[in-house]
């Protein structure tokens, strides 16, 4: 793909981005929400980055990996004890990031 | 305007960029792995900051890039980030009720700066009141000039890096999921939606579902944390 075309693909990825997170601000801000769904919508983002990150640090492409091999599960654990202790994004993802860089420079895993 | 309407704004400006100081710290990392692998995957520099731009969504970016390196059809790789950023439509109607006294425009240039990181960041604050405006979208500019600045850094430094493993900035994106899990979980039935929605969302990757896996997994844990709701406050009326 030249970089004409590279634009023209990252203006649809745009478009198809922006109507999600306009249409429900648009449509859904003068009504109150059942109960029900306020609760369902409160569960979304712990729903949705555990969805992202089990596949992230337990498979590789279909493959499923857990075991003491596996660097990125191995770094969860720090990573999580920090942020649980701490409440720091920042601090969290340097533990995470030096725990994977040390772990393949030192064990090379 | 006056002098004392004028401090309060600034005042507004600087509380909204001082609460998104912790974000920005995590999005000029992540920022500058997508500029890394933008730049790796051949993508100019101006439109790898185009996306950062126009689509500001980090987890579809990091993807994308991955796609755009693989050679992947546009239309393959649009598709793919639909599916991926479907999820903001959620985040929208949550974030909806409490903005119910602002104008469409300016529901409109909120939603075009909506993440998931940004939408923490306020849903956690507007459930005891919604600040003023300037602070709102002081944090929402904040957070994305962060990425911008980021994804800028990272295209010059992909230029200069060849081993981005060594540095292991391919786990920057995981480890920010785990912090901000972390950060959201207040209660233990929330542990519990965790685990369910991460381990359905590895089973259905493992079967081979491609991006659906994250839609799917999140609808159904979402959806289990309201159904125990009913049933444990039916058992105890």
């Amino acid at each position: 793909m030249d970089q004409r075309e590279i634009f023209l693909t990252i203006l649809g990825m745009a478009a198809v981005t922006y109507l999600p997170r306009l249409l429900p601000a648009w449509l859904l801000s003068s009504r109150s929400l059942p109960w029900w769904l306020a609760a369902w919508l409160r569960n979304v983002p712990v729903a949705v980055l555990s969805a992202m990150l089990f596949p992230a640090i337990m498979a590789q492409g279909d493959q499923l990996r857990i075991g003491p091999r596996n660097l990125f599960l191995l770094a969860a654990l720090p990573t999580l004890l920090v942020a649980w202790k701490t409440r720091s994004l920042f601090g969290s993802v340097i533990t995470g990031l030096v725990v994977v860089a040390l772990g393949r420079l030192v064990f090379h895993l | 305007m006056t002098a004392g309407q004028e401090g309060r704004h600034v005042s507004a400006l600087s509380a909204g960029i001082l609460k998104t100081l912790p974000l920005v710290f995590g999005y000029v990392p992540i920022g500058l792995t997508f500029g890394v692998l933008a730049q790796k995957a051949g993508l100019s520099a101006f439109n790898a900051l185009m996306m950062s731009l126009l689509v500001y969504a980090g987890s579809s970016q990091l993807v994308a890039a991955g796609l755009f390196a693989a050679g992947a059809p546009a239309a393959s790789i649009i598709l793919t980030t639909f599916v991926v950023n479907l999820r903001h439509l959620l985040l929208s109607a949550a974030i909806a009720p409490f903005l119910e006294s602002w104008r469409r425009r300016e529901l409109a240039a909120f939603a075009y700066q909506l993440t998931d990181e940004t939408f923490a960041l306020h849903a956690a604050r507007f459930q005891s009141g919604v600040p003023s405006k300037t602070e709102v979208f002081a944090i929402n500019t904040t957070a994305q000039m962060s990425w911008l600045m980021g994804t800028g850094l990272g295209v010059v430094l992909g230029q200069i890096i060849t081993d981005v493993e060594a540095f292991g900035l391919d786990y920057v994106l995981p480890a920010l999921f785990i912090a901000l899990i972390a950060v959201q979980i207040e209660e233990t039935k929330q542990i519990g939606i965790a685990l369910c929605t991460g381990a359905l969302s590895l089973t259905l990757r493992m079967l081979g579902l491609g991006q659906w896996h994250v839609i799917i997994a999140t609808v159904a844990g979402a959806s289990l944390g309201v159904v125990t709701k009913l049933w444990t406050s039916e058992k105890s009326s």
